[in-house]
């Protein structure tokens, strides 16, 4: 048994702790102590949940992209291939919608982020876990009125709402919107139960400077689900109301304003890509760690631009609207603001890269992830940079380059970071390991099939393309064709990994509680891991990066508490150093 | 360098409005190539350099490096400022349009433009204008939020219900232009095309002139005249063709058979109907997307459509 000193504010305060290694045939897990679809309905445990989510965050993507292939099929010729122009109006607001809302949203931080949030703490669940459970329902509920929308006269707004168009549609926008104001709520909830639980369950000696960057990400990512969801739910409220009511907020023939709907729209909608894309970030800084062994670079300027984009993010709104007719020294002041959000992320990407550099680099499936991440997110950028430029933006505004330059942050930045992500605690979280090799062929076909899909939508953007268009001019046919086998290639890569990883379940290699040889504290549970995570109260003494120190010193729990009911906000330890 | 990502960009008819644009978008697409390229290169430089040789490899201990962060912080915002400047002071010029431009007034609706002259001559979906001297287009929409984009000359510009909004350009030589609505706006969104035709000034003065003798002609020639300019080609072809509606092809004293299940013979009254209720009778295998005209054509307007339609025979 070893001792560790714990320091409050200056009085050193002794822990009794003694290593715990994590054993290799655990013999109750959380997938088999509660069995049967009753106890997954109703589990408040986190890893369940965040697996539910997993499950559900899966469908409506395969759904989504169903949709996206059915577009692209659409556009293999300029004129009408096999939809009708109705059709295909639809087909591109559910996409976008589903993607968006039921998809990138609640990905990283619902799913993956319920699992491990408490586990890198070293916690046994998350601070609320029936508000948890309640979260979860509510996403379902906000499912079920899209589903009811989509049997019902469907969507053609677009998943940007604009009016007067949506005042005017006859189709089931009220439905939809109310399913994106329920959504909201679920968000707003999971938000507050990660901040309340990255302040309150953290483990003895876990303490800022020692927080995972995963968490770092999910921290900022909550501050602004709690403050820019509400605002969604205020526009699709006046939205409902101008629509059931005429009350002419947005309608100018009754002194309304159609632009003041953009503004109430992208006030949530431009941080909400941050809340899609900053819970990747988290993803990389884990897995560039753990395959390179190193200390990452610049722990704190990665942490820090975090929780910079979270606020900055808040202010760029109006740079969706620079033609929209908006006043001039607004679009001016956004244009300015949109640059500094840059900057931050822009560092962030440079300190990955210099992780890089003397590391033990292992080029297993999730860092191959994270090579494609750091090219595709980064194209991505500078093209964000493209279109920040008022000049520039006046020309591509509403192309095919913006379809382009989102599609590369949000599914080449937040989608490939969620397959790091999958790919990396895919272990921890079914305890199987899938097959390397097919992996790697998928993470190939998904690197291809996303350019090849992709990059022509700049150049025929750029080109002149507008974006939501059922029919094209000929000069574009060439574009949209390698486009549309581009994303047939995707299409292939991602239902690879689906089967393979449903193999895994199956039939695959049982997992060991560490394959990668992490120094991050969820790895030192077992292989999936005990219901309540740990079987004690985990105690650290090194940061999540220190690949310096031996292993056994990132096994340290208290000595005393075999059944796991410590609490961490019960010691209260600012520092605690071994002996 | 910048002209190396030329091929990305349709050739530029006003350098007025759109040469700023050009080499600003050149010189972002050159600086974020090299500096993409260099991060891409070191990325594949350090997996191969410092590939894992034994599970035993030992890393040394680079927590951070302020010099370097500083460093590529600072040059970064100085780049992201030089954008910033630059692509104010081309939005600028946007906004400012030259004292002496020539005025068009533009209406856009669900599925067409409108282009109305100051001798009172209207266009439907062509905007005449001449070379060599700054145009200004003054726009307004009759329903819902479209954008008027010209990729040729590098200008766009949302048109909004109950507001103005404007435009500028000057082409310098006589030809065409694209015109794309880019602003979602229902069923035909991708149909709201239009042409910029521009002539040379003495061309322009005479295709003007023709115009406000206009009105002029047989009530056929006038009607297929007001088919375009209303927009009613966007959605029936007078060719026969399939597109939104029927086609007005051979339509005067055609059998239609109705969403009821009833048949109607195509007479001067059905089609009169239609144009004032579209939803009265809708035509099987179509749906009603159409608009009422009332209000918007007169009585001899109808007429003189109704005339040119009979002129459409098979």
């Amino acid at each position: 048994m070893a001792t560790a000193e714990a320091s409050p504010s200056g009085n050193m305060k002794t822990l009794q702790v003694k290593r715990y290694k994590p054993s290799e045939n655990p013999k109750k897990t959380y997938l088999t102590e509660e069995k049967g679809l009753w106890s997954w309905l109703t589990t408040v445990d986190h890893k369940k949940i965040g697996l539910m989510y997993l499950g559900s965050v899966t469908f409506f993507f395969l759904l989504g992209g169903a949709l996206a292939l059915l577009l692209r099929t659409e556009l293999l010729t300029p004129a009408k291939t096999f939809i009708e122009a109705d059709t295909y109006n639809q087909f591109f607001t559910l996409h976008g919608a589903i993607m968006v809302f039921f998809v990138l949203v609640p990905s990283i931080p619902a799913a993956l982020g319920n699992f491990i949030l408490p586990m890198q703490l070293g916690a046994k669940d998350v601070a609320f876990p029936k508000l948890n459970l309640t979260s979860f329902y509510i996403y379902v509920i906000g499912a079920v009125f899209t589903f009811i929308a989509l049997a019902n006269n469907g969507l053609d707004t677009g998943w940007t709402f604009y009016t007067p168009y949506s005042t005017d549609s006859t189709s089931s926008v009220i439905w939809v919107t109310l399913g994106v104001f329920i959504l909201g709520f679920s968000s707003i909830l999971t938000g507050t139960n990660f901040i309340a639980t990255i302040h309150k369950m953290r483990a003895p000696g876990i303490t800022w400077g020692k927080l995972p960057l995963n968490l770092w990400a999910l921290y900022a990512t909550s501050i602004i689900q709690i403050l820019a969801t509400p605002v969604l739910a205020i526009t699709l409220l006046l939205l409902t109301m101008e629509r059931v009511l005429g009350m002419g907020i947005f309608d100018a023939s009754m002194g309304g304003d159609p632009i003041l709907f953009q503004h109430f729209f992208w006030f949530y909608s431009h941080p909400a890509v941050y809340i899609m894309i900053v819970p990747g970030f988290g993803i990389i800084s884990e897995v560039i760690t753990t395959f390179s062994k190193k200390h990452i670079f610049g722990y704190w300027a990665i942490a820090l631009s975090s929780l910079a984009i979270a606020f900055i993010g808040f202010l760029v709104w109006g740079h969706h609207m620079f033609t929209s007719g908006q006043s001039g020294v607004a679009t001016t002041i956004f244009s300015f603001l949109t640059f500094l959000v840059g900057i931050p992320t822009g560092i962030k990407i440079l300190n990955w890269v210099a992780t890089l550099y003397k590391g033990s680099i292992e080029m297993k499936t999730p860092m191959i992830y994270v090579f494609i991440f750091l090219f595709l997110f980064s194209i991505g950028g500078f093209t964000g940079i493209m279109l920040g430029s008022l000049a520039a933006d006046i020309h591509l505004h509403d192309t095919y380059y913006v379809v382009a330059h989102f599609h590369y942050v949000m599914m080449g930045g937040t989608l490939i970071a969620l397959l790091a992500g999958i790919h990396y605690w895919w272990p921890k979280m079914t305890g199987k390991m899938y097959n390397e090799f097919q992996a790697k062929i998928g993470a190939a076909l998904i690197f291809i099939g996303f350019n090849m899909t992709f990059l022509p939508q700049f150049i025929m953007g750029s080109q002149g393309m507008p974006r939501r268009y059922y029919n094209y001019i000929d000069q574009f046919t060439i574009f949209h064709q390698t486009s549309t086998l581009g994303s047939y290639i995707l299409g292939v890569g991602f239902l690879l990994i689906a089967w393979y990883l449903f193999r895994s379940l199956m039939s695959g290699e049982k997992a060991p509680s560490n394959p990668w040889g992490s120094r991050g504290l969820e790895w030192q549970a077992t292989s999936p891991p005990d219901l309540h995570n740990f079987d004690h109260t985990p105690v650290v003494i090194h940061g999540p990066y220190d690949y310096h120190k031996p292993m056994e010193e990132f096994q340290l729990g208290l000595a005393n508490s075999h059944n796991g009911h410590g609490h961490a906000e019960d010691i209260d330890v600012e520092k605690v150093s071994a002996h | 360098m910048g002209s190396l990502f030329d091929f990305m960009l349709p050739e530029l008819k006003s350098p007025m409005t759109g040469a700023t644009t050009d080499a600003l978008m050149g010189f972002i697409h050159i600086v974020s190539f090299i500096i993409l390229a260099g991060v891409t290169v070191a990325m594949i430089y350090f997996a191969i350099k410092y590939r894992r040789r034994s599970d035993d490899d030992k890393t040394p201990l680079i927590t951070h490096n302020n010099k370097l962060e500083i460093t590529w912080s600072v040059i970064p915002l100085l780049l992201v400022f030089i954008v910033f400047g630059w692509g104010y002071k081309g939005w600028l010029n946007l906004k400012s349009v030259p004292d002496n431009a020539y005025e068009i007034q533009v209406s856009a609706y669900k599925w067409g433009w409108t282009f109305s002259y100051e001798n009172g001559a209207q266009v439907g979906n062509e905007v005449h204008v001449p070379a060599g001297q700054p145009v200004k287009l003054v726009m307004r929409s009759e329903d819902v939020i479209h954008s008027f984009f010209v990729p040729d000359y590098r200008i766009k510009q949302d048109v909004l219900p109950n507001r103005y909004t404007y435009v500028w350009f000057q082409a310098e030589e006589a030809g065409e232009s694209q015109v794309f609505c880019t602003e979602y706006c229902g069923t035909s969104h991708s149909d709201m095309l239009a042409k910029v035709i521009v002539h040379t000034p003495e061309d322009f003065e005479n295709w003007l002139s023709e115009q406000s003798s206009g009105g002029g002609g047989t009530p056929a020639e006038r009607g297929e005249n007001l088919i375009t300019l209303q927009g009613c080609v966007t959605c029936h072809s007078v060719d026969g063709s399939q597109k939104i509606g029927p086609s007005f092809q051979g339509l005067y004293g055609r059998e239609e058979t109705m969403s009821d299940g009833s048949t109607i013979t195509a007479d001067e009254n059905y089609i009169r109907e239609s144009i004032l209720d579209p939803g009265a009778k809708i035509v099987e295998g179509y749906q009603n997307q159409m608009v009422s005209y009332e209000g918007r054509l007169s009585d001899d307007d109808i007429s003189d459509i109704i005339e040119y339609i009979k002129t459409l025979e098979e």
